[in-house]
């Protein structure tokens, strides 16, 4: 396998961006890739898309988006892992060039979700419609049931909850690009509206317009681009049950440790070794969960990981600098791309107020559905 | 929802059919080709009881668009005495006093209209007993 490295980095920014469509923010974050790069050309795009069928009647994004970018003829193709989409194109990059299929990928992710679609319809296909949704879920109250069931058997609390939300706004009021550029306190987080119970509208991630785009090379070809490459040394993916109620233990993330140890094994680390990671924190439970499953905090510690400011910028591992999906936004496709560009630039020593100070190794944690998918990729500066 | 989709859900909605695995024992609903816990082929078909007790629930606040009338509710994922676990709303009590370890049999209900002189679609609903 070649060593592979990002050389490029370029992204919209987050939010309810009205005069922009989906090809629109597709052109602006690719475009602002290759640029940074001083790339003219690419082999393969790979394009991160939960929806762009139910959300604005659009597939086929691989030929669109390359046409649109002034690529056509160069192979291209749309990847879905739901709200993993993003991770998952970011992996199929990294598989193109570290085998030496292709040298220079555009990995990116896009999503347009305020076109007037169901927002609440379109996200809960990403869980198991004959079974769960028939029923009467929303994707908010499945992950509303992981809580309960954490609070229930780890004794997490409401206030826990809210800390995640307060840690990730305080990042994203730092974040130029971020949806959210407020800061907001337990009490607001407590008192806003019930979505599903116990998660209330300042628990969840919101709807969101946006689109990221990563350059990878070999290594050896890095310098062609940048004097600055970061290394993507691990990449890993797994799967659990699609249903919630397959799962044994309904606040446990199989699919999350699953990847992390495919991940960590590939890059030749430990939790330990890691300095700054982005997690899916699309509801404020996915972060006490995930930083878990990922080994950042030790079993049992994840609740208070946020309240104690472990989690905090200044603390032992810094979670979701970027923001987070709570603060930042989700534009589902493009989340996994975003993560990695907030490492990339952690890496290079480029997140200016966010920075955390001599970063060297990075992770990033993209979920789909309720966690029946998961990608994590582990990133070394090359300093 | 096409007929057909529906049609074909029947033996689960309507009668809780579910399949357990003659290899491993693993019970599975509802019923599939292969098992999720050993990959066996050969599942022998079951039906559920119609009681079990509440793994985990939450109270729906913003729900979809079909369900609109009938929010807040509660949903659950109740496990049966078999193990087999389901996702259902949990109705005719106070949805406040639904959590983990509540128990409650499995009631034939309406689940949902399908709009413009559809189908109507019936399954199972959890009801506090006790």
């Amino acid at each position: 396998m070649r060593e592979v490295a990002i050389v490029g980095a370029g992204m919209t920014r987050f939010g309810e961006l009205w005069q922009s469509s989906l090809r629109d923010l597709f052109v602006e974050a690719a475009a602002a890739a290759l640029q940074s790069a001083g790339a003219d050309h690419v082999d393969s795009i790979f394009v991160g898309n939960m929806s762009g069928g139910q959300f604005v009647g659009q597939e086929h994004l691989g030929p669109l988006m390359a046409d649109h970018l002034g690529m056509a003829g160069v192979a291209a193709a749309r990847v879905e892992s739901a709200c993993a989409s993003g991770g998952a194109a970011l992996g199929l990059g990294f598989m193109a060039v570290a085998s030496g299929f292709a040298d220079v990928v555009l990995a990116a992710g896009v999503e347009k979700m305020t076109d007037g679609a169901d927002v609440t319809n379109v996200l809960a296909s990403a869980a198991d419609q004959e079974n769960e949704v028939y029923h009467g879920i929303t994707f908010p109250g499945l992950y509303a049931m992981i809580a309960r069931a954490h609070m229930q058997t780890k004794g997490t609390t409401e206030e826990d909850l809210a800390w995640v939300s307060v840690k990730n706004h305080k990042h994203g009021a730092m974040n130029p690009k971020a949806q959210f550029r407020t800061e907001v306190t337990v009490d607001q987080v407590l008192k806003s509206s019930m979505v599903a119970e116990p998660l209330r509208l300042l628990h969840c991630s919101p709807v969101s317009d946006g689109a990221a785009a990563v350059l990878l090379c070999p290594l050896d070809q890095a310098s062609k681009y940048t004097d600055k490459p970061v290394k993507l040394i691990g990449s890993g993916m797994a799967t659990s049950s699609m249903a919630l109620a397959d799962r044994k233990d309904p606040a446990t993330l199989d699919a999350v440790a699953l990847s992390a140890e495919r991940a960590y094994k590939m890059a030749g680390m430990t939790p330990n070794d890691v300095q700054v990671a982005e997690v899916h924190d699309c509801f404020a439970i996915a972060e006490i969960c995930c930083v878990e499953a990922l080994g950042l905090v030790a079993a049992g510690q994840g609740a208070k990981a946020a309240a104690s400011g472990c989690t905090a910028l200044g603390g032992r591992i810094p979670v979701n600098t970027s923001g987070g999906l709570k603060s930042k936004g989700h534009p589902v496709g493009a989340t996994g791309v975003a993560q990695a560009i907030e490492i990339f630039e952690q890496l290079r020593g480029e997140a200016g107020e966010r920075q955390v100070d001599g970063a060297r190794v990075g992770l990033s944690q993209n979920m789909g559905g309720s966690g029946a998918s998961s990608v994590v990729h582990i990133y070394e500066g090359v300093r | 929802m096409p007929s057909p989709r529906y049609w074909r859900e029947k033996p689960s909605r309507y009668r809780l059919d579910a399949a357990r695995c003659n290899a491993c024992g693993s019970v599975m609903f509802p019923r599939r080709a292969i098992c999720s816990q050993c990959r066996g082929t050969e599942l022998e078909p079951f039906q559920l009881s119609r009681n079990g007790k509440v793994i985990t629930s939450t109270v729906v606040h913003v729900p979809p668009g079909e369900f609109l009338m009938e929010a807040p509710y509660a949903m659950a994922v109740v496990e049966t005495p078999e193990g087999a676990r389901l996702m259902v709303q949990v109705v005719d009590c106070d949805p406040a006093k639904v959590g983990p370890g509540m128990d409650v049999s499995l009631e034939f209900r309406l689940i949902r209209k399908e709009g413009h002189g559809g189908i109507l679609c019936y399954g199972h609903k959890g009801v506090p007993v006790g």
